[in-house]
């Protein structure tokens, strides 16, 4: 798996898709694939959106990676220094293994150039020290990056409480 | 051509840009990379503790829209019939010459004032402004008319200052009360942001529409009100407050004028009558109202924007800010706090351009300041303008100027309103889009993008005072102009340049800024420059600044009472509806600015379709089952659509969300996709609220008639 957690508070998502918008735009995406989803999931017996729950979707960056087994011509590769599993382009033959073998959608068609893309939580940004596309723009910071295991606070304490040390909380 | 305006961008290749958003018009301050004179990446401008990196989706798609070639490229002039979308591709001399003539002819015929423009407000208004006072007209016109016009005038005639001359303090409120404002959808990036964080510090909120938003999923007490019935419910919330005195006493003693009067208005609007109209138990608004005033005065009731809703709009947004005063949650942390000119807190003020210009002593044509004593002649009423349009009364306009500005989807009943403008000898649209009324003009002058042009300064009164810079960042992509220059154009081919006589943007800029202190770097570098650090709150026994001729909070407004209207009417409920009919009520997604995104390539994905909310028990009766197609009827209009039956509208609503159902066919992602409300808001420009202008939006009712089962 990455190093890295993409957290997403479900309680502060306002469903806007800026994370979408901004993902497709860096990199330069057409109408059709979205590297990262909000769903929208409701309960089978209600027809009220007040009764809607947001998902946030990325790719998780799987340790065994389907997609990255499938891919016949080894366009998709795994980052040794943080695990994150991206699709070299120029080696994507479009044969779209990747998108039959990946249990939640991450790998998608891209109609433009006649390949497949998927989230890479924008390696170059990392490089250069800042956060992913979705993560810096997200209007009320619902999504949030970090290393793995510095979790964020919201998610500590919920841990931590679940396993009964409220004690624990800083 | 006559500047070199298209290379003032600065040559700052892969840096940040500090600029303004423009793909709506909350213009929120945002930073730019540039490569290679391309825009690649926005964020919201981090220099902005309370913007931080953010941006909605309409402001991540601002590439998509630069990008995008479906837009106007370069000035055109109609050939054919209005509409007919036979244009001849013209040079900018050509356009201006040509619309310069009709201009003249119009001003040697009727004089100045028979120009009018239109615009969307905000903060530059300065400059349509200064144009039309250097023309000599009065017949300046916003938007308003179809948005917070009622919330202003009724701002006015309490408080003596508009909508705007009060800030909400919402990240620091403990409980904020929402009439049908989607404050999370219909967004401000800043205000979602400071509304979560009262919310993780423990803030409370009500939220009260016939309709399940998201930020109803916010809110702690969600009312699904019967619709058009919220001045009844903020009735029984004052006899309440009254009746068990709940009021902040000294805060009223000293400010409010006419308590007497307000405690007679609400004598018999108990709970339980309310619980009648509104469907709201009498308990829970009793309720609501003990827990509210335990928080008071760090409350905030909102007098709403989007307040073209009912012809008692107006009174909603008035009886809101009643209960504001009456909780004392004026000037004060949590509250409403007047906002503070640059000069008010030790700063210096910018100078208008308009100040160079005489006065224009002509009166409005819709009346306003002066038949319609309540309507701010600032801002105007335009629906009015289309009955002078029809009847030539109170005297003619020739020419009408809709700049960034799409009336015919903003406003009620597109079909009459183009019939209205056959009358204009002259019609132009300035627009970065083909909006509905673009296509119907006679000339389209194509404005830069806010990317690609620098625009006037921004100076924001507020708690904190602020100036503000649209900087251009790249090259326009088109033959397209900022509109300072296609402005300063207009009056220089008029004989009127010296009314805006300025060179380039550096120059207007230098204008503005004299006294105040800033430097054009200062801007340019960080966007934003504040006057203070920290809000200023006014002395709250002695030093609040109500514009009122009392100086106080009135109840009674003199304006209203020359109007002939009255401040404290009785509820007035909407017609009831015929068996089988409801009330078309209309919102927003926060992918869409109304009808202005809605071409844009990666939001025109995201919202694909405005099926019609319908509630389960309406459906049933109808039967109509979710997905099945419908035509929903409107007087002699039919339009096709399908169901979406859901629990979350009240069942004498139905609802369509705003800005589908375009006909421009340029716009090829948007045009024929999905309904346009306000096409099935017939009659809709005389339907409006006489005392605050707004138009009546909502009190359009509609049968819905199935037609075919859905397909699976």
């Amino acid at each position: 798996m990455s190093k890295y957690y993409l957290s997403h508070n479900p309680e502060r998502c306002v469903a806007c898709e800026a994370c979408e918008v901004q993902c497709k735009t860096h990199h330069d995406l057409s109408p059709g694939p979205n590297l990262c989803q909000i769903q929208r999931i409701e309960p089978e017996d209600s027809t009220d959106p007040l009764n809607q729950g947001f998902v946030f979707m990325p790719c998780f960056h799987c340790e065994e990676a389907a997609c990255l087994h499938v891919c016949p011509t080894g366009a998709i590769r795994r980052r040794e220094k943080d695990g994150i599993v991206y699709i070299e382009s120029a080696l994507c033959i479009g044969c779209k293994s990747c998108i039959t073998a990946c249990a939640w959608g991450a790998c998608q068609w891209d109609p433009e150039t006649k390949k497949a893309v998927k989230c890479d939580y924008c390696m170059d940004r990392l490089d250069e020290g800042l956060k992913p596309s979705c993560v810096t723009v997200c209007l009320t910071s619902c999504l949030d990056f970090v290393p793995a295991d510095q979790l964020p606070e919201r998610l500590s304490k919920h841990i931590n409480q679940a396993a009964g040390h409220p004690e624990v909380v800083k | 051509m006559t500047t070199n305006i298209t290379d003032d961008a600065q040559e700052m290749d892969g840096q940040l840009i500090p600029t303004m958003c423009g793909m709506c018009a909350v213009r929120c301050p945002i930073e730019v990379q540039v490569r290679d004179g391309k825009p690649v990446w926005l964020q919201g401008n981090t220099n902005v503790v309370a913007m931080g990196s953010s941006l909605c989706p309409k402001g991540a798609a601002g590439i998509s829209f630069e990008q995008d070639d479906e837009r106007p490229q370069q000035p055109m002039i109609r050939i054919g019939p209005r509409g007919s979308g036979q244009w001849r591709k013209v040079s900018w001399d050509e356009a201006l010459d040509y619309i310069v003539e009709r201009l003249n002819k119009i001003r040697k015929k009727c004089g100045g004032r028979a120009i009018a423009l239109s615009d969307r407000g905000g903060p530059f208004i300065d400059l349509t402004k200064s144009f039309l006072k250097a023309l000599g007209s009065p017949n300046y016109f916003d938007h308003d008319c179809s948005c917070g016009g009622n919330a202003h005038n009724a701002s006015l005639s309490i408080f003596g200052v508009g909508r705007l001359g009060m800030a909400y303090d919402i990240a620091n409120t403990k409980h904020i009360i929402l009439y049908g404002r989607n404050i999370v959808e219909s967004l401000q990036v800043m205000e979602v942001r400071a509304f979560m964080a009262a919310l993780d510090a423990g803030a409370k909120c009500t939220y009260i529409d016939p309709r399940s938003t998201i930020t109803a999923k916010y809110a702690r007490r969600f009312w699904r009100i019967r619709p058009g019935a919220d001045y009844a419910l903020n009735q029984a919330i004052i006899h309440e407050i009254l009746a068990n005195k709940l009021y902040d006493k000294a805060f009223v003693d000293r400010w409010i004028e006419g308590l007497e009067s307000l405690e007679q208005s609400v004598k018999t609007t108990t709970p339980e009558w309310a619980e009648k109209e509104t469907g709201i138990p009498a308990q829970e608004i009793r309720d609501f109202v003990q827990e509210v005033a335990k928080d008071a005065p760090h409350v905030i009731f909102h007098p709403g924007w989007m307040t073209a809703r009912h012809s008692q709009s107006f009174h909603v947004s008035r009886s809101t800010l009643i209960i504001n005063a009456l909780f004392g949650a004026i000037e004060v942390p949590g509250g409403l706090i007047f906002v503070k000119s640059p000069a008010d807190v030790g700063g210096g003020n910018m100078k208008h351009l308009a100040d160079a210009i005489p006065a224009v002593n002509e009166p409005r044509v819709d009346g306003a300041g002066s038949e319609h004593p309540q309507w701010d002649e600032e801002i105007g009423i335009l629906h009015r303008l289309y009955e002078t349009l029809r009847t030539g009364k109170p005297y003619k306009i020739g020419a009408y100027i809709a700049y960034r500005h799409d009336p015919l989807s903003g406003l009620s009943d597109p079909e009459a309103q183009k019939k209205a403008m056959e009358s204009l000898d002259l019609l132009v649209s300035i627009d970065v889009n083909y909006s509905e009324t673009a296509w119907q003009a006679d000339v389209i002058l194509p404005e830069a993008t806010y990317l690609e042009r620098s625009n006037i300064l921004v100076q924001i009164p507020a708690p904190a005072p602020f100036f503000m810079i649209r900087q251009q960042v790249m090259k326009p992509r088109f033959d397209s102009r900022p509109a300072w220059w296609i402005f300063r154009e207009l009056l220089r081919r008029m004989d009127l340049g010296q009314y805006m006589d300025f060179e380039d943007i550096e120059d207007i800029w230098r204008y503005q800024l004299q006294g105040t202190g800033v430097k054009i770097e200062e801007l340019r570098k960080k966007g934003i420059v504040t006057v203070t650090d920290k809000p200023t709150l006014l002395d709250r026994d002695n030093g609040l600044r109500f514009g009122t001729a009392s100086g106080k909070i009135e109840i009674i407004s003199p304006n209203l009472m020359k109007a002939g209207l009255e401040s404290l009417p009785a509820y007035r409920p909407l017609e009831p509806l015929p068996d089988g009919q409801f009330r078309l009520i209309f919102g927003k997604v926060a992918q869409l600015n109304h009808a202005q995104s809605t071409n844009n390539p990666l939001l025109a994905e995201r919202v694909t379709d405005n099926p019609l909310w319908i509630h389960p028990e309406a459906a049933k009766k109808l039967g109509i089952a979710n997905g099945d197609e419908i035509q929903i009827h409107s007087a002699d209009q039919k339009v096709s659509s399908h169901a979406f039956v859901t629990e979350g509208i009240h069942p004498e609503a139905v609802y369509l969300l705003h800005g589908l159902g375009r006909t421009v066919k340029p716009q090829t992602r948007a045009c024929n996709r999905g309904v346009a409300d306000q096409r099935l808001q017939l009659g809709g420009l005389d339907r409006f609220d006489p005392a605050g202008g707004g138009l009546a939006m909502i009190e359009t009712v509609v049968s819905i008639e199935k037609t075919k089962e859905k397909t699976v």
